[in-house]
């Protein structure tokens, strides 16, 4: 429940369903559907629904986790969490990454992507470098964030020596500065991910259209603007969804540079939940704040899908083809 | 379009993913002792060294005089062992076998919860040998575990840089390290290091005020009641107030770490970066690990005791302190509390104390403690008429965790005294 970001394999999704029934299907047909899909299914019921029910289960206790389960309390546990400040305070700084991080990595990765998509010497060799803070770890990213930012640290000198001395701050230890930091840090992890999605986005966008474009007259820009964008839709409103998801659920980042601090300015509704929860050996009420945040997650994700995501998942389904 | 063989073959393929995986999954159980062997394993924080090597010296002799017993040793980050590794494995079913155990109310909801092996019936001979010291490791008269080390807290400081900054003799009120503050400052020298960022370095200032305001008698009842109306609750913090608008801390110490790397406030201090530092007896095998040389700071650390407040109702020579033991899980094998017993033998303590890592408990090994701070800690735990444990661990992870966590918000400047006090009547009023 603690990972930054789930990533659906969106094609795969559309591959595995199979066909739907068809009114033909044989015994034998059926029995192998079922001795192949039953491992898979045992896996996904056992860690993923299981503990999903688990956790509701264990949020209307009070419960250290030691102990039985005796005391059941009802609600009181969502009520605290609800009427804590601090919680609120998380969960807004939840929404303040989801909000910032569509506004900052949305363009920056669009603007890259089209460059990076032009035919040039060492494309791909740019490619690799941005794609790098992706693909290492979170943990050691943030580490070595941690060291860079600290006071006379590493960035600091580089600040001084450009000449922007009097612009420096304490990065993580300023209560007003440091959800800022974390927002130029989790850019610079994730944006290398939503500039791949978009250059994948881009090799859909058939090459006819643009040289019809551009026969008739229009520039660079226009081609952009009115073809290769728009087609990108589909591939924009992906990544959307998995930015969102991704902040919602925001850790490991945070947890090892801030760990929510100082004096909770940056804290999250999953470092809230280690923090409050496990920590405080409060087992109960960690569940509660588990599946506070697994609702709100969840009503997202239905929503996106409803009414953003319809249009592009529609015909990708396959129904009864052979 | 996918024709049935290639949905056939795609569901095979998931199939057998989940077999793996579920496969996997089930061999991760414990190895067995079939023909006697026994595998223990060992979790403790002494990741620098040279706890480190001394801890896995242990292990090989004590492997070496009981064939067939293998030891794991595991060498895990403090604040990640106490609050999430140990917790955890004890919620789990594969607890290791012996762990680090900081005793008081964290191990007292332990033993609540049938986690810790009762070992009361072993250790006779311990018991006398530790003597009072074993009390944090007891819960209802029965024996949980044994210390390894027991100390008292104290201001770390750099010899060297307080010379430079013209203080002659270490402070012993509160005016005077005020003043030695002032004068460090007017040095350019960073007075004190605090690891605020891990927040308990940062809430040790407040259970000295703490200390310095209230009598033992009301700090006795509250570790019990956990009912903190006491108005000596209350000075403490408004001490602390007043001594964090004196400015004392490093630059951006909010953010500092407390033992992790050069820039932590046990770095500062380690490198020269910093005039002193409030920490416990472990300072000097932490700051080991965080210099180049592994040396920390050598000749150049000294010790002194937390100042005393004139005229607070506070005992002037209470001192706040606590120690590191080892207790076993309630499944370790009998192996265990050899090793324990073996860990708390007058030979190991000894050579214990010798590494100047921590205060030996043992009756005998002192003659092991041959650094002068060390010995200076010793004289100061043996003159201290009342030691009370660590406030965090005395009130145990739900009051104590609250309470750090509203002193960490002081530093911030985003909590009164009152606020502190507060959160941890809160706190206690949801256990």
């Amino acid at each position: 429940m603690t990972t930054t970001l789930t990533r659906p394999d969106v094609a795969g999704r559309a591959l595995a369903r199979p066909a739907a029934p068809r009114r033909k299907r044989n015994t034998r047909k059926t029995i192998e559907i079922v001795a192949f899909v039953a491992p898979a299914l045992l896996v996904y019921v056992g860690f993923v629904l299981l503990p999903v029910v688990l956790a509701a289960y264990y949020s209307v206790y009070k419960w250290n986790g030691l102990g039985p389960l005796e005391e059941f309390v009802g609600f009181d546990n969502y009520a605290r969490a609800l009427g804590d400040p601090v919680f609120i305070g998380a969960m807004s700084h939840n929404l303040f990454f989801v909000v910032a991080s569509l506004i900052v990595q949305g363009p920056i990765a669009i603007g890259v992507a089209l460059l990076l998509n032009r035919a040039m010497k060492g494309r791909s060799i740019f490619r690799v470098i941005i794609f790098v803070p992706y693909v290492l770890s979170e943990v050691i990213s943030a580490v070595a964030w941690r060291l860079i930012l600290q006071p006379h640290g590493p960035f600091d000198a580089v600040f001084e020596a450009v000449g922007l001395g009097d612009l420096r701050q304490l990065w993580l230890a300023d209560l007003n500065v440091v959800i800022w930091t974390l927002l130029a840090v989790v850019s610079w992890k994730y944006v290398g991910f939503a500039i791949i999605l978009f250059l994948a986005g881009l090799q859909g966008v058939p090459d006819e259209l643009t040289e019809a474009a551009q026969i008739d007259g229009a520039s660079w820009w226009q081609v952009q603007r009115y073809i290769t964008i728009p087609l990108l839709g589909p591939t924009i409103r992906i990544w959307a969804f998995l930015s969102i998801i991704g902040s919602l659920q925001l850790f490991d980042m945070v947890w090892v540079m801030t760990g929510g601090g100082p004096a909770n300015a940056s804290s999250t509704m999953a470092t809230y939940m280690i923090q409050f929860g496990f920590q405080r050996s409060q087992l109960g009420f960690g569940s509660a704040i588990a599946v506070i945040l697994f609702v709100v997650s969840f009503t997202f994700a239905l929503i996106y899908q409803r009414f953003v995501l319809s249009r592009d998942t529609e015909g990708a389904l396959t129904r009864g083809v052979g | 379009m996918m024709n049935t063989r290639s949905i056939t073959r795609l569901l095979a393929a998931g199939a057998v993913t989940a077999l793996t995986l579920a496969g996997i999954t089930a061999c991760d159980s414990t190895p067995g002792d079939s023909n006697g062997d026994v595998t223990l394993t060992w979790w403790h924080n002494g990741t620098g060294e040279p706890l480190k090597g001394y801890w896995q010296s242990v292990a090989d002799q004590f492997e070496d005089d009981h064939p067939g017993v293998t030891v794991n040793v595991e060498a895990i980050q403090n604040e990640e062992l106490q609050r999430t590794k140990i917790p955890n494995a004890l919620r789990g079913n594969n607890p290791p076998d012996l762990f680090q155990q900081w005793g008081g109310g964290e191990l007292a909801t332990q033993v609540e919860a049938g986690r810790v092996l009762d070992i009361s019936a072993d250790v006779d001979e311990e018991l006398e040998s530790l003597g009072g010291s074993v009390a944090g490791w007891q819960v209802d008269g029965k024996t949980y575990g044994l210390p390894f080390s027991l100390g008292i807290e104290g201001f770390w400081y750099n010899k060297a840089l307080f010379a430079d900054a013209g203080i002659e003799t270490t402070p012993t009120t509160l005016d005077e390290l005020n003043e030695a503050i002032t004068k460090l400052k007017d040095a350019g020298i960073t007075p004190i290091a605090v690891g605020a960022g891990d927040k308990w370095p940062a809430a040790h200032y407040w259970y000295n005020f703490a200390l310095k305001s209230c009598s033992p008698d009301t700090l006795k009842a509250a570790s019990v009641s956990l009912d903190f109306s006491d108005p000596c609750f209350k000075d403490a913090g408004a001490d602390l107030e007043t001594f964090i608008a004196s400015e004392p801390f490093q630059e951006g110490f909010l953010a500092t770490p407390a033992q992790q790397g050069a820039g932590s406030s046990a770095g500062l201090l380690a490198n020269g970066k910093a005039g002193m530092e409030l920490m416990g007896h472990w300072n000097p095998g932490v700051m080991g690990g965080l210099t180049e040389d592994g040396e920390g700071l050598g000749d150049d650390l000294g010790w002194f005791n937390f100042p005393g407040i004139p005229g607070s109702a506070g005992d002037p020579t209470a001192a706040l302190g606590g120690g590191d033991g080892f207790s076993c899980s309630y499944k370790a094998p009998p192996e265990c509390v050899e090793l324990l017993k073996y860990i708390a033998s007058v030979d190991v303590q000894t050579k214990f104390a010798e590494t100047g890592a921590g205060l030996p408990v043992a009756a005998g090994a002192e003659t092991g403690v041959s650094d002068p701070n060390m010995q200076a800690l010793l004289e100061g735990r043996n003159n201290a008429t009342y030691v009370q444990l660590w406030l965090d661990t005395a009130y145990g992870p739900t009051v104590g965790g609250a309470m750090n966590d509203a002193i960490a918000n002081m530093f911030a400047g985003q909590a009164t005294p009152e606020d502190i006090v507060n959160a941890m009547n809160d706190a206690a009023a949801t256990l």
